[in-house]
């Protein structure tokens, strides 16, 4: 079936089975390799994109259900070619990754955690990435990595006077 | 971990998909799919045709509603968990709801899973099928362009099994609001936070200006293959004081006689036991939260 995909601001028109997850789609349709392929039964996270806004896991709809509806993956976040965003800087910074496999899906969902909580609780950052299975890191840098990024994200476009 | 392959068509509104659905044997609906994709993923589910009703804005909402003179929350069977955990109404009017909820699955599941996607899948774990059953909510289905309302109490038969007939969709769940000093409990013991429970509870009470419980709901869920109401321990404590020793015995003696469920994650005494311990505590934080104190809320017990 023949179905429109809006990923990252721009509207792909594609030929799907409807079986084909949307994690699929993303993988082997538009070569966005961003979002991976762990379980493929919503246990694990790492396939975890933006749904209008919203952290979900792409193995768990159809290509087919998401027509209408805005996608944004990790290939998406970056503010330009060659640049990270400050969630990415910050994941760098303080060790948040090992082998990366887990690591776009938690910088999506530290995206969807920050959009609409600028000031997240050590308990709510845990809270947000809790569908997310690491294997290596022990999560600690990685809770550390979006506190940094939210405190950095506050402070863009504030007099120095008013972040400290 | 690829789905069988399958037709998808997107109903317009709820009449289509029920057309459509008493026109195929090998159909079925999807809301939030949380479930039925993992379960097509693994090849345990494998519909010939499904029926998307994610998109039928009716199905969608959060609303106060009264029925014969009893005030009620409605919401929509496709409204997503994660936007009844945020609003201010639902909390306000059923907050043994929002005590529930955030115990769901995880963020991102919760952001796509549906209220009347977990009733209809009637998982003997799930959260909303227990407080749905605990505060004898009312379910509406539609069915061959009529719409009917059945008691929650009764619609859970077993695991993954209900008794909504062929052809049917859910379109509604309408939660009882109580007045007065009322205070709410709820706990479950899992494997790991958002896991599926092993045992949950949920509790209800309305105090009097004595402090004496005029009226007490306990639900335990998980135990067995669909979730149960303790209804002797509700007779027997209604009007009382509270003490804890009798809210123990009276759970436990009502637990006494459940087909507990057996598995490799819990033996039936364990979930017996751990039955009678949750819903006595939810019983007490109910009793607390009625009287204004703070309650801790779900402790698990790792």
């Amino acid at each position: 079936m023949r179905i429109e995909l809006n990923v990252n601001g721009t509207v792909h028109e594609i030929e799907v089975e409807p079986r084909t997850t949307l994690l699929d789609c993303l993988r082997d349709r538009l070569d966005l390799k961003g979002a991976h392929a762990g379980c493929e039964h919503g246990v694990c996270g790492a396939c975890t994109v933006l749904f209008d806004g919203a952290a979900v896991r792409s193995c768990l709809m159809f290509a087919a259900q998401a027509t209408g509806s805005a996608i944004t993956t990790i290939e998406g976040v970056t503010p330009g070619p060659g640049e990270l965003s400050p969630i990415q800087d910050a994941f760098c910074e303080t060790h948040g990754l090992q082998c990366g496999y887990c690591t776009p899906a938690m910088i999506m969902a530290a995206h969807a955690l920050l959009a609409g909580n600028p000031a997240p609780t050590r308990e709510e950052i845990v809270e947000a990435i809790s569908g997310n299975i690491c294997r290596c890191t022990g999560y600690a840098q990685i809770v550390e990595a979006i506190a940094l990024a939210a405190e950095r994200m506050r402070g863009v476009n504030r007099p120095r006077s008013l972040t400290e | 971990m690829k789905a069988a392959p399958f037709e998808y068509a997107r109903a317009a509104d709820v009449d289509e998909a029920c057309a459509w659905l008493a026109a195929d044997d090998g159909a079925r609906l999807i809301a939030g799919g949380q479930t039925l994709v993992p379960m097509m993923a693994m090849r345990l589910a494998r519909p010939t045709r499904l029926i998307d009703i994610n998109r039928i804005a009716a199905l969608s909402y959060i609303r106060q509603e009264t029925h014969q003179d009893q005030d009620g929350i409605a919401i929509g069977a496709t409204t997503r968990q994660c936007a009844v955990e945020r609003d201010a109404l639902a909390a306000a009017k059923v907050p043994l709801l929002a005590r529930a909820i955030p115990n769901i699955g995880h963020a991102a599941t919760r952001a796509r899973g549906t209220i009347g996607g977990s009733l209809a899948n009637a998982d003997p774990a799930a959260e909303i099928s227990l407080i749905a059953v605990t505060l004898d909510a009312t379910l509406s289905y539609r069915a061959g362009g009529k719409t009917t309302d059945i008691p929650a109490r009764g619609f859970h038969v077993g695991a993954m099994v209900t008794s909504l007939p062929e052809g049917a969709c859910l379109t509604a769940v309408r939660f009882p609001v109580w007045q007065g000093r009322i205070g709410t409990g709820f706990h479950e013991v899992n494997a790991r936070s958002s896991d599926f429970a092993f045992v949950s509870a949920a509790a209800q009470i309305e105090l009097g200006a004595d402090n004496k419980c005029k009226r007490i709901v306990i639900g335990v869920g998980a135990a067995t293959d669909h979730p149960i109401r303790l209804e002797s321990a509700e007779r027997q404590l209604a009007g009382g004081a509270l003490d804890p020793k009798a809210v123990r015995a009276a759970v436990e003696a009502a637990l006494t006689d459940i087909e507990a469920l057996d598995d490799l994650h819990a033996t039936a005494a364990y979930r017996r036991r751990v039955a009678a311990v949750l819903a006595a505590r939810a019983v007490a934080d109910a009793f607390a939260d009625a009287q204004g104190k703070k309650v801790q809320g779900n402790a698990n017990a790792h």
